[in-house]
């Protein structure tokens, strides 16, 4: 489904990616796991063209994506939380939702439960903020998305994606900064969606609860690929080792 | 050769006037829309105290540059300070400030070409064939000074070092120890200061007139837009770029068209390389 | 004393009440709820008649018109779109001199020339503001106050549509009264208009650009054509207005680029309270009568402007409307901690 080549980025000197070479095929849960500052974010950013690569090839379905603009690619089907939350602040929470619902991507694909053609957007956006856990009886959906909790942005984070019926899915960090029972309470979510025919890329650094989802995970140090492979594999690596136990050091 | 002459010293004119901006934005990101005011300020202040005080040249000019960086000061004390951080208000409230200081001089009657600044030394010399007066080679002069003084300001002194570190990271900078509202301040003083030292040296050529108020307002921002707003190399190369330009637009078309290449240069500028020339790598900010 | 307290502010029970569909069920809710409209409406649409006597005042209400649709101008790009556009003249100008065209060369009359101009016009500076669309806060204010400078600057090199002089002879009104309610309805309607696109769909939009444009684009939507959109709408306000302008005055020249028609729509933003583009309005409304008064004082007009703003600007960042607006819709008391 995307296939990733000799993907180079640099910041006027500073090497960010090296040469990452990857591929994930329709349905499968990819995890991405690396020390801080080892390019994981750049990688997604590259391939949403949020920055533009320096070099290499980036083929969706078949289609090179390289140097499109974010929200063709978005429209073609990649979505993306962000790892900061960027949420609407001065809005409502469930109007956050009626951004995506009312983008061309939700038109053309229906967007979630047909949201983006037809039916009042308002209550569609409350059945998906529902759907991602937020308490739909409460006064929550009705808060302005600026007051909410880390916990809630990261699910709206989430919903934002799932407004627009995405191919593939890329979560940028969505179980950082949120308690064991929150996490609990999303690892179903992720594998539900999987279920339901979306690719996901998954970036994280809880490692425990990823591997619960990933069945494949390639791991990156300082822009360089190390490894890719089962999890055990993966960890048993002794690159992968050091490059944790180094940023452990400095912690 | 004469375009060459002149050139050189339209650019140091430009370096005068631009390099007060550029040094308040790049040290406290604040955008002082004040700064042409405060350049014609400086003006009448020091035509005020020659013809109605009557002191003599250099205690007035030094007198009127006190002046200038008192209300450079006052202008971040009373108002930026309270509203430092609202990029908007910012630029809102230093150009009302600016503005109404702007008219008041022409309320006051300041206007026509009646006022003049004598020069510091009279006489002409010729390089080649070419006739250029002293006030002129003052310009360029001055200019080297102040660029070679900013320099060893910032390597070498402490306070310098202090207003190089918050330029850079503000936070990193503040907890190291250095306050950022005492660099600010002092940041101001600096600029308005240089601004009016450019206004000493560059209206005895002409006369003052309060137009130049805005006109001056906008060479500044053309050469800190096309330079790298804050970037201090980038405001030098720009301020050259622009000042040949201009002579060459004024010797081969016309007077008319001198603001028109000003302005087309800064629209162009911004619309090929928002940074300008020297500008902050932006696309760092999306890394985290 | 007032240790260990702190002010608390309570929606009143009117507005909580009439927040919902329930509103409909008391005339009291009801009026409530339309009283401030209706006094805005009402006001306007009466004031011609009640300035009957003072044909000099009539004049300055026309004035008022212009400002509060150039202020709605700029209220909306600034505090919807996240654009701060200091080249408000740029629209008038624009729309003056196409209104001046199209009725000296094509004879249009002005109730065509002016929805022609506006639309042209809209069109004309969307498009040439257009490549600066991608440039944010202090970048964007400083290029769109380049153009009108250098709109002025290339007239007069360039001796177009009259130079220096302007194009005379511009057909005006033939019916004052027709002349004032063309104007004062049509404002009207723009801000009513424009106050409901702001809560429609593609309003959330524009507004999710100010708030966070990197999600915008995250969710599919090209942000520059959306950035065009509203800074048409805006251009189209300031263009009208020029246009209007051109048939009134029966002119059009260069200070239809002038700095007035930049700085006090922002005052008036300022002092009535961005964000509600009603505010704007009423901006325009308190600050030009005052200008009016402070003719006589020449340039000591601006300079006052330029004061009152500062201090505004310092003292009451809010704004008038939404400090009223508060008050109108909560109460304040004091509470322990």
């Amino acid at each position: 489904m995307l296939t990733v080549r000799n993907l180079s980025k640099n910041f006027g000197g500073v090497t960010a990616l090296n040469d990452i070479n990857f591929a994930i095929s329709k349905g499968e849960i990819l995890g991405v796991i690396g020390p801080n500052g080892s390019g994981k974010t750049t990688l997604i950013n590259c391939i949403t063209g949020f920055i533009k690569a320096s070099a290499g090839e980036i083929v969706f379905n078949g289609r090179n994506i390289k140097g499109m603009q974010p929200h063709n690619i978005v429209n073609l089907g990649i979505c993306r939380t962000f790892q900061i939350m960027r949420p609407y602040s001065s809005m409502p929470a469930y109007k956050n939702l009626i951004i995506p619902l009312y983008g061309p991507r939700a038109r053309k694909t229906g967007g979630w439960r047909g949201g983006g053609r037809h039916g009042d957007r308002n209550i569609i956006a409350l059945d998906l903020l529902e759907e991602v856990g937020f308490e739909r009886e409460s006064k929550v959906p009705y808060k302005l998305a600026g007051t909410l909790p880390t916990g809630y942005l990261k699910r709206l984070e989430l919903a934002r994606c799932l407004a627009l019926n995405p191919d593939l899915l890329i979560c940028d960090e969505v179980f950082s900064g949120l308690s064991m029972s929150e996490i609990a309470s999303m690892v179903p979510l992720i594998e539900k969606l999987n279920k339901s025919g979306v690719t996901i890329i998954m970036i994280e650094h809880r490692l425990k609860e990823l591997f619960k989802v990933a069945k494949r995970v390639m791991a990156i140090s300082y822009g360089d690929k190390i490894i890719e492979g089962l999890p055990a594999e993966v960890m048993a690596n002794e690159k992968v080792k050091e490059a944790y136990l180094g940023a452990d050091e400095g912690v | 050769m004469e375009i060459l002459i002149y050139g050189t010293v339209n650019s140091f004119k430009l370096i005068l006037i631009a390099f007060g901006f550029t040094l308040v934005y790049g040290v406290s990101r604040l955008p002082n829309f004040a700064h042409g005011a405060i350049f014609v300020f400086t003006g009448f202040i020091a035509w005020i105290m020659m013809h109605k005080l009557n002191l003599p040249l250099l205690p007035a000019a030094l007198l009127s540059l006190a002046g200038a960086a008192l209300v450079g000061v006052l202008i971040y004390q009373v108002i930026l300070k309270r509203i430092r951080g609202m990029n908007m208000n910012e630029i809102i409230a230093t150009y009302a400030i600016g503005v109404a200081m702007i008219e008041t001089f022409r309320w006051l009657g300041f206007k026509g070409t009646t006022f003049t600044l004598p020069v510091l030394f009279e006489g002409m010399l010729f390089i080649g064939d070419v006739p250029i007066d002293y006030q002129r080679l003052m310009v360029v002069t001055v200019g080297l000074v102040m660029l070679v003084a900013v320099w060893i300001f910032t390597k070498f002194t402490r306070t310098g070092l202090a207003l190089r570190g918050i330029a850079q990271d503000e936070r990193a900078a503040m907890m190291l120890g250095i306050d950022s509202d005492m660099t600010a301040t002092l940041a101001m003083a600096l600029g308005s200061a240089m601004s009016g030292l450019a206004a000493l040296m560059i209206f005895p050529l002409g006369s003052i007139v309060v137009e130049a108020g805005y006109n001056t307002l906008i060479f500044a921002l053309a050469v800190c837009m096309v330079g790298g707003i804050g970037s201090w190399g980038g405001t030098v190369l720009a301020a050259f770029v622009l000042g040949f330009l201009q002579v060459i637009t004024v010797t081969y078309l016309a007077t008319h068209f001198q603001m028109v290449v000003t302005l087309g240069a800064i629209i162009a500028t911004l619309i090929i390389k928002p940074s300008g020339f020297f500008g902050k790598h932006k696309e760092l900010e999306e890394r985290v | 004393m007032k240790t260990g307290m702190r002010k608390e502010r309570i929606d009143r029970g009117i507005k909580v009440r009439s927040d919902s569909i329930y509103a409909l069920s008391s005339w009291r809710e009801i009026s409530y709820l339309m009283a401030p409209r209706a006094l805005l409406v009402g006001g306007f649409l009466l004031a011609p008649l009640i300035l009957y006597f003072f044909p000099y005042w009539q004049k300055v209400l026309l004035i008022v018109c212009i400002y509060a649709l150039l202020s709605m101008a700029f209220d909306f790009l600034a505090n919807y779109v996240g654009l701060v556009c200091l080249g408000g003249s740029f629209f008038v100008g624009v729309g003056g001199y196409g209104a001046a065209l199209l009725n000296k060369y094509l004879h249009f009359s002005p109730f065509l020339s002016i929805p022609v101009a506006a639309l042209g016009g809209a069109a004309f500076c969307t498009f040439f503001l257009l490549p600066c669309l991608p440039l944010r806060g202090v970048y964007f204010a400083i290029i769109t106050l380049m153009y009108p400078l250098m709109m002025t600057r290339i007239i007069e090199a360039f001796e177009l549509f009259g130079g220096t002089n302007g194009m005379m002879d511009i057909s005006g009104f033939a019916n004052p009264w027709v002349e004032q309610y063309f104007l004062i309805i049509s404002t009207l309607v723009f801000l009513f208009a424009l106050r409901r696109l702001a809560v429609e769909d593609i309003g959330l939009v524009i507004k999710g650009i100010k708030d966070n444009d990197q999600s915008v684009r995250a969710s599919g939507i090209n942000i520059t054509v959306v950035k065009a959109q509203a800074l048409f709408y805006a251009s189209f306000l300031g263009c009208f207005a020029g246009a209007y302008l051109a048939h009134t005055y029966m002119w059009a020249g260069l200070s239809m680029f002038a700095l007035d028609f930049s700085i006090i729509p922002i005052a008036a933003t300022v002092v009535g309270g961005g964000g509600s583009l009603l505010g704007a309005v009423v901006g325009a409304i308190l600050l030009v009568p005052l200008s009016e008064a402070l003719r006589a004082f020449g340039p000591l007009r601006i300079v006052s402007y330029s004061l009152i703003l500062t201090v505004v600007i310092v003292i009451k960042g809010e704004g008038l409307l939404n400090y009223l607006s508060r008050k109108y819709s909560q109460f304040e008391r004091w509470v322990e901690i």
